[in-house]
């Protein structure tokens, strides 16, 4: 049976990581982290799970930790948020190019200067292309079910590759809201026992990790990543169709909203994806024909699938919560628009970036965007590309 | 009710606001119902004004951002009502519960509510004294709420107020709680 319940973000993830009661987890449980790890080590304290809790003196640390821990062989999770990430990024490419399954929850806050640890995906979109699997949740339901698929998708020996599951701060991570738990039975049963590969403590077979390849190799070796990232989209979908016979919710590569005939379309990430569904829900009432599509697996991106569901709209608009400095569009933006690139008569695209720092992503955002969408959608014409909204002039 | 009940409180750090929001949440999981609450996050310090929120609703809860137009407004601390609009985007048929001694009148016309619009005092900080001895007032204006609004039963509110406190503090306070709640529920008077 399972259990309802009115829990943060946090706490739902913390929850999660309870049932699946890890081997090994190393943490710097301060902030910019937010309250999963310190929830995760009162279980460890009160014996209500058997973790190796190891509390470093940094996030490099941590993620140092957590890489030595998977390659012994142990099952092995961690939870960072914001300057905490990126305190950890040249492991986080160890931990990947030595393909060690480590589970992080990422609760998404912005990056310094000027401080700031309010709701931004730029934590995220930072780490996009550093080799680890990227699941995001809209919701505390989403950030704990995609918590307890990403061991089975990471641990999967097809892959065998880091996941983080990504989360909005603030927004999801400290607002209470009502969720199911799945019994620890089926939690347990669902992510299994956990099987080593080539762990060093296997003394009878030792192995070498991060050895230096040079020239003669690195790039072979830089493929197979590539190769093995290829096969994460079935993955991924195998673990929603077992995940839904013990949960009975539905997870795809991405979210479609009343998209099938849709017009206009709107491309966002997590938690103000929900705040814009009820918003086409009100386009909808008024014969608009207005539909979302949310991506969930954002590392491996499924271009061609996005691509096929997008093609058929007249003009789409995508939302980011982080820019690329520099770069062209939003991090978003920049995959969809590859996406729809082998479609020629696909719509016409446009970029908006909202809501960095924590700014509040409010339905008049989503109707004011639906509404250039409409005229879009008439004239075939784009007055700006890229515009930042809900912001000062 | 409609469908849909949004509810905004306004209170300064360290009167347990949040916690109340928490709270009522909690209660109004019974019967199936899907819950939100979440404060509006700053630089947190005791006596700075706050806001915090719950929705509350029949169907699942989408939206994820802060309430624009409340339905219930409880105002924990009157003192904000000479510093803040509490009654900014409230919507026609909105329900005011303020902490204060004085007459719900007087603070109608302070809040210039509209005929269509309710108005509901409760002294919750002397109720608070009175029961547990320091000036928390959240507990009696969750009893108040309950009563204003009939949002939840007080048995499921009282029920959670117990087991939300029963797990920081000892059975005087929880007890202190309880009877504060009730009195909330009791006193509260429409104006």
């Amino acid at each position: 049976m399972a259990k309802v319940v009115a829990v943060t973000g946090n706490e739902a993830v913390a929850y999660a990581l309870k049932q699946v009661n890890p081997d090994v987890s190393a943490a710097y449980p301060i902030t910019p982290a937010t309250d999963i790890m310190q929830r995760f080590t009162s279980y460890v304290s009160n014996g209500q799970v058997k973790t190796e809790m190891v509390l470093a003196e940094s996030e490099h640390s941590a993620m140092s930790g957590c890489i030595g821990a998977s390659a012994a062989g142990g099952r092995v999770m961690t939870a960072t948020s914001s300057q905490g990430m990126a305190l950890m990024w040249e492991e986080l490419f160890i931990a990947s190019g030595s393909r060690l399954p480590i589970v992080m929850a990422l609760v998404n806050r912005a990056l310094s200067a000027p401080l700031n640890i309010h709701g931004d995906h730029s934590d995220g979109m930072g780490a996009r292309d550093c080799g680890w699997i990227q699941l995001w949740s809209e919701n505390a339901q989403e950030a704990y079910d995609n918590t307890i698929q990403a061991f089975r998708i990471a641990e999967h020996m097809d892959i065998r590759l880091p996941a983080m599951v990504c989360l909005d701060g603030f927004i999801i991570s400290h607002s209470i809201e009502r969720m199911e738990y799945i019994d620890d039975d089926a939690v347990k049963n669902f992510v299994g026992e956990f099987k080593a590969l080539n762990p060093l403590l296997d003394i009878e077979h030792p192995v070498s990790y991060g050895p230096l390849i040079l020239t003669d190799y690195y790039m072979e070796y830089r493929k197979a990543h590539a190769e093995v990232m290829s096969k994460v989209s079935k993955v991924v979908l195998d673990a929603a169709k077992e995940f839904e016979k013990i949960s009975g919710r539905k997870y795809g590569l991405f979210e479609t909203y009343r998209l099938d005939d849709a017009e206009i379309g709107l491309v966002i990430l997590n938690s103000a994806a929900g705040t814009s569904k009820d918003v086409i829900d009100s386009f909808r009432e008024k014969g608009i024909k207005a539909g979302l599509l949310k991506p969930r697996l954002f590392r491996p991106f499924p271009y061609e699938e996005i691509g096929n569901a997008l093609k058929n709209l007249k003009a789409v608009c995508v939302l980011d919560r982080a820019d690329a400095f520099g770069g062209s569009y939003g991090p978003l933006f920049i995959d969809i628009a590859a996406s729809l690139y082998p479609h020629k008569n696909g719509p016409v695209l446009m970029n908006k970036i909202y809501g960095l720092g924590g700014r509040d992503y409010l339905p008049g955002h989503a109707e004011l965007v639906l509404n250039e969408l409409v005229d879009i959608a008439k004239t075939g014409k784009v007055k700006m590309i890229k515009e930042y909204i809900g912001v000062r002039e | 009710m409609a469908d849909m009940i949004e509810i905004r409180w306004h209170g300064r750090g360290g009167q347990g606001t949040v916690t109340a929001a928490k709270v009522l949440a909690d209660a109004c999981l019974s019967s199936g119902r899907h819950v939100q609450a979440f404060p509006e996050y700053g630089p947190e310090r005791a006596g700075a004004p706050l806001r915090a929120y719950n929705r509350i609703s029949s169907k699942e809860l989408r939206m994820h951002c802060p309430v624009l137009n409340p339905q219930v407004v409880s105002i924990v601390d009157a003192t904000l009502l000479d510093s803040i609009n509490v009654a900014d985007g409230a919507t026609k048929d909105a329900i005011f519960v303020v902490n204060t001694s004085k007459d719900p009148k007087e603070i109608r016309a302070k809040l210039k509510a509209e005929a269509s619009q309710k108005v509901f005092t409760i002294d919750a900080t002397k109720i608070a004294i009175d029961c547990i001895g320091r000036a928390l007032p959240n507990a009696p204006m969750l009893g108040a709420i309950c009563k204003a609004t009939s949002i939840v039963t007080l048995d499921n509110l009282l029920e959670d107020v117990r087991k939300s406190f029963g797990k920081k503090f000892a059975q005087k306070i929880i007890d202190g709680n309880l009877e504060a709640t009730k009195r909330g529920y009791g006193e509260v008077k429409e104006g």
